[in-house]
């Protein structure tokens, strides 16, 4: 009984201590948003680091699932003659889901994992003992740039999903599935509100959040060696692509 | 604040799990002094060392810099404090995003309002200093490992600190690299006259700079002298030590060893 209980009891408490050290590093950072020395130059770098060098992945993921979007879509509709709803329907999702996740888990495993891994190197070889020793908190200095960075461009990311996703749906809709194009853009924005959109965008923002904060934490508390840092850079991309589907749950509820 | 010690550690302890690694210990290091730390590996140098520059939160116990509690001040004043130290890592912990001219200019542009021609001024004379002139736009990658430790030696004094610590300067190195490390800390104490803390396992190395050698053992600096008592003492712990020999070193000198026990297992600060 006791082997049973001790089993359920460590990973519980393994997940809390977690949790409360994400919270304490997350304080630790919004404090160091507002401190000076502010760091544009290098909030400006991994905003390329981020952002731009994520456009190619996103812009691909995006594309093909609007593509697959209206494919899908296209089998169920024509059963009851509602092919032309086509559009709205991948417009919808795009916008209010399937963008801001999946940008959210693709700059997971590009961009959190590659936090993860700099700063677990840095970790076991002491750069960040180092950092402190030279009177620099490493939390403000390593931190605050990757999550200013991060929050600010996922909805610009996400807008890009937005924009391909919907152009895979048309080209999809209307070269393959022979829809017609002015109807097909005509229902595609005929039951869009700005609501749709605004929600998607601050969804985002909190994927941004959580995905930098996972990478920055696992690879600042790496321990050990390689393998140290490799564990950490699996676990920013496990930890954080769950972090992000199941604040898209509650998300979902507080937003519609 | 005359007659206060540079460094002071009052009954310092640290634990990690239940493996005592420092236990109510005390020290004193006046200013202007070297003192060179021996003790067998495992036996918790680093972790003194790493006390010192607050790297490491005591269990129990003070550090205090120029009578100052490192722990009994916010953290910016805490980094406030670390301004005064100068610390050189093992392997050097050289930024490796960054050229040897940016890690050397690092605490420079942090911690000054110097324009970029006094910072490059700076940076050549602290690398003129170690030997190292020219090199500003070397990368890291492209050093040797004695050429990285003295780039770690420029980046520590780059803000001319009162308080100099080196965590094993010379391991692994050549003899010749090794004299080469020990010019550098002799004349950048000559020419800075800091209060210096070394760790070492090379006897050599240890009596070219100390003004006193401490032995750690059992959680504690068990032995004071200066390098001269040290070297003849007949002690049989410094006896073991002097002459590099097993068998005269007592059994309970002997690290305890615990797997998953170990400096590198604690929290980050």
């Amino acid at each position: 009984m006791k082997n049973v209980l001790e089993a359920i009891g460590r990973p519980v408490l393994r997940l809390l201590e977690g949790v409360g050290r994400f919270f304490e590093l997350l304080g630790q950072t919004i404090r160091g948003f507002f401190l000076p020395p502010y760091q544009i130059s290098m909030t400006a770098k991994q905003v390329v680091r981020v952002g731009v060098d994520s456009v190619p992945v996103v812009f691909l993921t995006a594309l093909f699932t609007g593509g697959v979007l209206a494919l899908q879509t296209f089998k169920g509709f024509q059963r009851f003659h509602a092919e032309g709803y086509i559009g709205s329907v991948v417009a919808l999702s795009m916008l209010r889901e399937l963008g801001p996740v999946l940008t959210g888990l693709m700059v997971t495993g590009r961009a959190g994992s590659a936090m993860a891994a700099e700063l677990g190197s840095m970790r076991v070889t002491e750069q960040i003992d180092a950092l402190v020793s030279l009177a620099t908190d490493p939390v403000q200095y390593l931190f605050v740039p990757r999550v200013l960075a991060s929050i600010i461009v996922a909805p610009m990311l996400v807008v890009l999903a937005d924009v391909t996703g919907i152009l895979g749906g048309y080209v999809v809709a209307v070269q393959y599935l022979g829809a017609n194009p002015v109807v097909y853009m005509n229902n595609t924005f005929q039951f869009l509100s700005m609501e749709d959109m605004t929600s998607g965008l601050i969804k985002a923002a909190v994927f941004g959040l959580l995905f930098s904060m996972i990478g920055c934490q696992t690879g600042y508390d790496t321990k050990g060696g390689a393998e140290g840092v490799g564990t950490s850079t699996t676990s920013a991309v496990v930890l954080g692509s769950l972090a992000i589907l199941i604040a898209d749950f509650f998300l979902t509820k507080v937003l519609f | 604040m005359a007659g206060v010690p540079a460094i002071r550690l009052r009954g310092v302890t640290k634990a990690f799990g239940p493996k005592v690694v420092l236990d109510h210990l005390d020290l004193a290091v006046e200013k202007g002094e070297s003192l060179v730390l021996l003790g067998q590996s495992g036996i918790g140098k680093s972790v003194l060392l790493k006390h010192v520059v607050g790297l490491l939160k005591p269990d129990a116990g003070s550090v205090e810099i120029d009578g100052e509690d490192l722990w009994a001040v916010s953290a910016r004043e805490r980094d406030v404090l670390r301004r005064k130290f100068g610390m050189s890592f093992q392997e050097g912990a050289l930024f490796d995003s960054m050229s040897v001219g940016e890690n050397i200019a690092f605490p420079l542009v942090r911690h000054t309002k110097q324009t970029k021609k006094e910072i490059a001024d700076r940076v050549a004379e602290c690398l003129e200093l170690v030997r190292l002139p020219g090199t500003e736009d070397k990368r890291p990658s492209e050093l040797s490992g004695g050429m990285r430790r003295r780039v770690g030696f420029a980046r520590a004094i780059a803000l001319q600190p009162q308080i100099l610590l080196f965590d094993e300067p010379t391991t692994g190195l050549d003899p010749i690299t090794t004299d080469v490390l020990v010019r550098v800390i002799e004349e950048m104490r000559r020419k800075l006259n800091p209060t210096a803390i070394t760790i070492t396992h090379d006897l050599k190395v240890a009596f070219a700079i100390a003004d006193r050698v401490g032995l750690l053992a059992h959680g504690k600096i068990e032995i004071e002298m200066t390098p001269k008592e040290f070297e003849a003492s007949a002690d049989p712990r410094v006896a073991a030590f002097v002459k590099g020999d097993s068998e005269l070193s007592p059994p309970e000198l002997e690290p305890e060893r615990r797997p998953g026990v170990s400096p590198a297992a604690a929290p980050p600060v």
